[in-house]
């Protein structure tokens, strides 16, 4: 699905990241935690193309990042729902539009009992009509969650999706990510909330990874 | 301006917004300037058109009827002219591309001459010039430089008028007024493309978070520019429109214009003319889209 190899990621002249490999196959689960600043972000980044690495390689289903033409990247942007950690949104369009935009964009239709269906299970069935800059942040986050899995997309990417949650929301999230984890999604949550990981370890064979010192570990053991 | 408006509404009504125009935010006040501009453009732009097409008209006119003609002035004292008239007369039988001449009677050249002096003038005492006309065949006519040479050989007071003289200034001046009602048209041309791509390069700019988004949802480069596209595109027709009819409303209550026509009189459109500058809202559309187009896929190559 998606595999980095070697890949280190430069900020203006200081090394961020450094000889990542990493290899999400299809069906996998992980946390990837670290102390902020890490580079938690950043890895996310490189994995739908929104970076490209200094140096090593990134593979997006089958193809070379450095190969993909600007559709390519649209394309497989399409196959990866993401949780942005500043989940923007276009605010002229209601809540509803804004979560249908991923299919809007790709030329489909989104079914309106689907969208209900998802508004409601996010809880976000009375806001439908709401404009995102009148919701809060944890609405905002539950709505960035519904945005990124309305595709279907065969993969997940997370950027502290629990950040603006309670606990209790921050455990419906992480049901509803085994749940899809089950039907066979790759799933990749950045976060650096223990506690979530350790719920999620009973639900799902999640393996954690931890950037300590520009580079990537196995964690595990040590939860 | 309300009118404008209205005509864009009603092409906005009659071209119905897909789903692509829907995710960039609407806008009121720069819209409106796109189209104000517009229009103003397709209203320059109609007075340039009258103005190469009656330039052209007056070139055509004097390159065109006059060349046809030319005149022998015959001034010689009063026994010799008839002896001098029949050598002409003899001289241009025999000159190829002469299809015929004629030389006018007293009382023709009387005729001619009454507009300027009245129909008193005693013309008889007076040494009028002979007038002899000639018409050329149509295959290139004769050779000026050849004639005027025998014609000074054998009739001295003989001068040749192949009009050309006066008429060439004239056509050049009309020919280059037509040249600069084209450069004037394609500098209308040149500005409203880079009006529409400043106002277009303006509201991309002012989106950057909607370009940003709409990419990290996985649209295409193509997707997110028509939106803005299809908005530039009906701004410039909508606007060109109404400026179009109001140059052809303003053009219309000009004096006509006629082949007849002295020049001034003549800046305008005459028959079938008329539909030339209908060209001109459409040729705007076609701008707003190129430049549009080109603003969008640049903006995005180079930012979101």
């Amino acid at each position: 699905m998606i595999e980095l190899e070697g890949v280190s990621q430069s900020y203006g002249g200081g090394e961020l990241l450094s000889g990542i490999s990493l290899r999400l196959a299809p069906g996998s689960f992980h946390f990837l935690t670290g102390p902020s600043g890490a580079g938690k972000t950043t890895m996310l980044k490189l994995c739908y193309a929104d970076l490209l690495p200094t140096s090593g390689r990134v593979t997006l289903f089958g193809q070379d990042v450095r190969d993909l033409s600007r559709d390519g990247v649209a394309e497989a942007r399409r196959r990866i729902g993401v949780v942005h950690q500043d989940c923007q949104f276009l605010d002229h369009l209601s809540l509803a539009e804004n979560i249908g935009l991923p299919l809007t964009v790709a030329g489909r239709e989104a079914g309106v009992a689907d969208l209900k269906d998802l508004l409601g299970w996010v809880g976000l069935a009375a806001q439908a009509r709401s404009l995102p800059p009148s919701l809060s942040g944890g609405e905002r986050q539950r709505a960035a969650l519904a945005r990124a899995i309305i595709t279907s997309p065969d993969v997940i990417l997370a950027d502290e999706p629990t950040g603006n949650l309670d606990w209790d929301m921050s455990l419906k999230l992480l049901t509803l990510l085994a749940e899809l984890n089950r039907m066979g999604k790759t799933i990749l949550i950045a976060t650096h909330d223990l506690n979530l990981i350790r719920a999620a370890k009973s639900q799902v064979q999640a393996r954690v990874l931890r950037i300590k010192d520009r580079r990537l570990q196995l964690a595990g053991a040590d939860l | 301006m309300r009118r404008l408006i209205f005509a864009q509404d009603l092409l906005m009504r009659f071209v119905p917004a897909t789903a692509a125009d829907r995710v960039v935010p609407p806008t009121g006040y720069t819209a409106m300037l796109t189209t104000a501009t517009a229009a103003a453009m397709a209203f320059l732009a109609v007075f340039a058109l009258a103005l190469s097409l009656a330039a052209g008209r007056v070139a055509d006119r004097w390159s065109d009827a006059l060349t046809r003609g030319a005149t022998i002035r015959i001034s010689a004292p009063a026994e010799q002219v008839a002896a001098q008239t029949q050598a002409v007369m003899a001289i241009l039988k025999s000159t190829p591309g002469v299809l015929d001449a004629r030389a006018f009677s007293v009382d023709e050249t009387k005729a001619l001459l009454q507009p300027w002096f009245g129909p008193d003038l005693p013309v008889d005492s007076l040494p009028l010039p002979q007038l002899i006309e000639i018409r050329e065949s149509d295959g290139g006519g004769f050779d000026p430089e050849a004639l005027r040479l025998r014609l000074t050989a054998e009739a001295p007071g003989a001068v040749l008028d192949d009009h050309l003289r006066w008429r060439r200034p004239l056509a050049q001046a009309a020919e280059r007024l037509r040249l600069l009602g084209l450069m004037s048209l394609a500098l209308i041309g040149a500005v409203t493309a880079a009006m529409i791509t400043l106002a277009a390069q303006a509201a991309l700019a002012a989106n950057g978070q909607v370009l940003r988004v709409l990419r990290l949802i996985g649209a295409r480069d193509s997707y997110i520019a028509r939106a803005f596209v299809r908005r530039y595109t009906l701004r410039a027709l909508g606007g060109a429109a109404a400026g179009t009819v109001l140059g052809m409303i303003a053009l219309a209550f000009l004096p006509a214009a006629s082949e007849e026509g002295g020049f001034l009189s003549g800046v305008g459109f005459t028959g079938l003319d008329w539909l030339w500058p209908l060209a001109i809202p459409p040729l705007a559309a076609l701008v707003g889209f190129g430049a549009t187009r080109r603003a969008a896929l640049r903006v995005l190559r180079d930012g979101a």
